[in-house]
């Protein structure tokens, strides 16, 4: 059992928790992730480890409440346990002084990318972030990038805070500015990643992505995680989670993300009407 | 006591094949007792036992069979256990007509004693009494660090914790069984039997550390520099093989591994109760014509699927699954499209398996493996309907371990390389055993790996 030390709501239907899991604590890095198990009938499914604390033993994740298995996490509370959370998987992201690195967000993908900000930061990069949603609330971790990047650009889609649009256009704007961009690493929901990437694709900038595939067991035994990139199978919880967006074939991971939208769906209402009824 | 002369083999009685594929509870009944007296009655107590030659564990056949003809249910359990950690798992699973029944010298008459059923019966009658708690061993004050809660982790795990050393186990699931619990189905093996083996370790002091993903959170070298005197490596060979053929990657298309891990492991058969989802097929092709591939077609049918066909390269007579197996599957409608092998699978616009393309074949000269290679009939194409592949052809040994263990040497196959006889590797202190070492076998050689490490890293500890 992984105990949850602290739990806050830092957007609508955005939580963040600290659980105590102090093995992975001391070994993650940026860019990793673990899988976690709420109780004894829940489903294995990843979250990105956002922070970590070795001394105190703890792991940040932030999860936005998607279905089912999100919103049992998001019902428990401070001083109960998850059940199992099994770490750090997936590969560390490649941390290298390339010069001027551009990090984009999108939605709860901004939790993701804030490890992979501090971590290229630190190694002596200059840092420009880009963080983005829907509206002013939904936005996360604002003040935790601002304080990491030297320069921090923040786009909503309905202009309730900030540039009015989308992160890409603030990207473009950059390009055609004549700002030297020497690596773009972006995380959010497919079609941010797709479209940052063609964005980059014709000045041939380095563009990482961290996808999201349906994972089960993590450790490279299923194969249910694979996508493909740059036409060779890849298995995203062993090879990735992040991949030369470039050779990302994203219209075939979006399919594959809805090969149980139905059941899905049918599991969140009935776990809805469980709760209403009871 | 003379037994009645010539009974002949006894069945084993079973759920009838229209009631079962509507449910996931266990197919076989076991014996009665009155049955297995009759059956071990049968066996002629011969003084050479070549059963036993055939057996990996060398279990005392003759013995045992005695104590269930005498009625002593509980011994013959006791003697099985001397040489077996797990019985009812070996009873219901092993290969027998490879192994121990193959040698008896009733097989030549193709009425070998059934052996594997008896070994069943008698393990069965142990688990339904009060567990028996082995004498604790004097402590030796050693540690042992265990990796993988398959058959060989958890049989080695057991060994040594009966001399008194200090054991855990680290696996990377949320559950112990390693292949017992995730791939073959609860209707083959009832899960509440693992978990009575596993618990049975507890009670002999094994921890299990569990969410524990070696290479990961620990590598091999911090567990011996943290104070393991040994480490065992039994992580099996749980990387699946694909084929690398066109539309392998739409929705729709599991590997075995995932499909039973799904529907085993995570429960996916009793979704919505369990939150895993599973697809709910109605026409399916299971690829492949070994254990696996019968595991994953019966488990299609009891989702409900309307349709299941088994899609083989080669001939009924190459397929490596039990007899045993291959006629459940066949009883209970599983249709095989041997000779055929797939060449692409075809989606909707959506990226949803809609059909599968195949290829007739014919057998032609032998391989390496001594199976006659098959060769494809040149216009033979044809598309087959379908809504979900099963891909079960194979898997391998998962790099984790070897890629975050420098001085591990490891084979062509991505295998560890280990003595035969101790499970010794190329690196000190470390030992393997199993599926990580052979590549994909069975049950019981991955026990006998376990075993045999147990012995030898016993000896180590105790000698320097
Ligand atoms: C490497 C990785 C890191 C991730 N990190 C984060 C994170 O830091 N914060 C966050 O909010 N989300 C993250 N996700 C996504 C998160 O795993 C899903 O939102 C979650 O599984 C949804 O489950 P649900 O039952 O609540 O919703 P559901 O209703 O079951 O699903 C909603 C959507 O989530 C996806 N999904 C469903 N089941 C799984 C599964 N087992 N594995 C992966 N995706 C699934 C599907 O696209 C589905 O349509 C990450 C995913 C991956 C692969
Ligand atoms: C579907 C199916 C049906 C089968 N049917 C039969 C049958 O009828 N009869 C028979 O004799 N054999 C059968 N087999 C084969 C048999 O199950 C295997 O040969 C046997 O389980 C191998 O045992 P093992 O202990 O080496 O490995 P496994 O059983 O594979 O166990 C390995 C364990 O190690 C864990 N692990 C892996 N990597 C790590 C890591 N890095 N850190 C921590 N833990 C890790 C895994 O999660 C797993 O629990 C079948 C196999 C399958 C897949
Ligand atoms: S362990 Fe397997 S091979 Fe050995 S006697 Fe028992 S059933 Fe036969
Ligand atoms: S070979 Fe057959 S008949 Fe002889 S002891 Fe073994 S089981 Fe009995
Ligand atoms: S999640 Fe199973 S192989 Fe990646």
């Amino acid at each position: 059992m992984f105990a949850i030390k602290k739990k806050r709501l830092i957007a609508p239907k955005v939580v963040l928790m600290e659980v105590l899991a102090p093995k992975i604590a001391r070994k993650r890095r940026a860019g990793q992730f673990v899988i976690l198990r709420v109780n004894d009938t829940g489903e294995r499914f990843p979250l990105t480890i956002a922070d970590s604390d070795a001394e105190a033993g703890t792991i940040t994740i932030i999860f936005q409440i998607a279905g089912k298995s999100t919103a049992l996490l998001a019902a428990l509370n401070e001083g109960e346990a998850i059940q199992d959370v099994v770490g750090p998987l997936g590969r560390p992201t490649h941390i290298e002084k390339v010069g001027h690195v551009v990090c984009i967000g999108g939605g709860v993908g901004i939790a993701p990318v804030y490890p992979i900000l501090r971590a290229m930061k630190e190694i002596g990069n200059r840092v420009t972030s880009i963080i983005s949603a829907r509206s002013k609330d939904l936005l996360i971790l604002e003040e935790e990038m601002r304080a990491h990047s030297d320069d921090l650009k923040v786009a909503t889609d309905d202009g309730s805070h900030g540039f009015k649009g989308f992160p890409t256009q603030i990207l473009q704007g950059m390009m055609n500015g004549g700002e030297r961009i020497d690596l773009v690493v972006a995380v959010g929901p497919v079609p941010l990643m797709r479209a940052v990437c063609e964005v980059t694709r014709p000045r041939g900038i380095p563009t990482v992505v961290s996808l999201n595939p349906i994972m089960v067991d993590g450790t490279g035994m299923c194969g249910g995680c694979r996508v493909s990139v740059g036409g060779k199978t890849q298995f995203v919880c062993v090879d990735g989670p992040e991949f030369d967006g470039h050779q990302v074939d994203f219209d075939l991971l979006s399919k594959r993300l809805r090969t149980y939208a139905d059941l899905e769906r049918a599991s969140a209402e009935a776990h809805k009407c469980k709760i209403g009824a009871g | 006591m003379k037994p009645p002369a010539r009974a002949p083999r006894q069945k084993m009685p079973e759920q009838s094949a229209e009631e079962r594929v509507k449910n996931f509870r266990e197919v076989p009944y076991g014996y009665p007792p009155e049955t297995a007296k009759i059956e071990a009655a049968r066996c002629l107590q011969c003084k050479t036992a070549p059963c036993r030659q055939g057996c990996p564990v060398e279990v005392r056949i003759p013995e045992f069979i005695r104590k269930i003809r005498e009625g002593d249910f509980a011994e013959a359990n006791r003697i099985i256990k001397g040489d077996n950690a797990l019985p009812a798992v070996c009873g219901r699973v092993c290969p027998q007509e490879d192994q121990c029944e193959k040698l008896c010298v009733l097989a030549k008459k193709g009425e070998s004693v059934a052996i594997g059923r008896l070994e069943r019966f008698a393990a069965d009658y142990g688990l339904a009494q009060a567990p028996e708690t082995p004498p604790p061993a004097a402590p030796t004050g050693r540690r042992v660090a265990v990796v993988g809660a398959g058959p060989a982790g958890l049989t080695c795990a057991g060994d040594l914790a009966r001399l008194g050393h200090e054991v855990t186990i680290f696996e990377a699931f949320h559950a112990p069984g390693g292949v017992l619990v995730y791939g073959i189905p609860e209707f083959r093996l009832p899960k509440a039997i693992v978990q009575a083996e596993v618990d049975a370790l507890k009670r002999a002091g094994v921890k299990i550390e569990l969410n524990a993903v070696i290479g990961k959170v620990e590598t091999i070298d911090e567990l011996l520099a943290e104070g393991f005197d040994a480490v065992f490596i039994g992580t099996g060979a749980g990387l699946p093989n694909f084929m690398g053929i066109p539309g392998e990657n739409l929705g729709g298309v599991y590997s075995a591994n995932e499909y039973l891990t799904r529907s085993n492991l995570m429960k996916a058969y009793r979704f919505p109760d369990f939150d895993t989802p599973i697809i709910r097929s109605r026409r399916v092709a299971v690829v492949g014509g070994g254990n696996v591939a019968m595991d994953a077609a019966r488990t299609a049918l009891r989702l409900g699927a309307e349709e299941v066909r088994l899609v083989y390269r080669r001939s009924r007579e190459e397929m490596p699954a039990r007899i045993e197996e291959i006629h459940h599957a066949e009883e209970e409608g599983v249709r095989f499209e041997l000779l055929t092998n797939p060449i692409e699978i075809l989606g909707d616009d959506q990226g949803r398996t809609r059909g599968m393309r195949c290829l007739r074949m014919k057998l032609g000269e032998p391989d390496a493996s001594g199976r006659r290679r098959p060769v494809p009939m040149p216009g033979s194409e044809f598309e087959v309907e379908l809504d979900t592949v099963i891909i079960a052809i194979g898997n391998t040994p998962n790099p984790l371990i070897p890629s975050t263990t420098p001085d591990l040497k490891v084979g062509s196959h991505g295998t560890i390389v280990a003595d035969k006889e101790t499970g010794l590797t190329s690196k000190a202190r470390v030992f393997a055993g199993g599926d990580i070492v052979t590549g994909a076998a069975t049950v019981i050689e991955a026990m006998g790996a376990g075993k045999r490490a147990a012995r030898a890293i016993h000896a180590q500890l105790m000698g320097g």
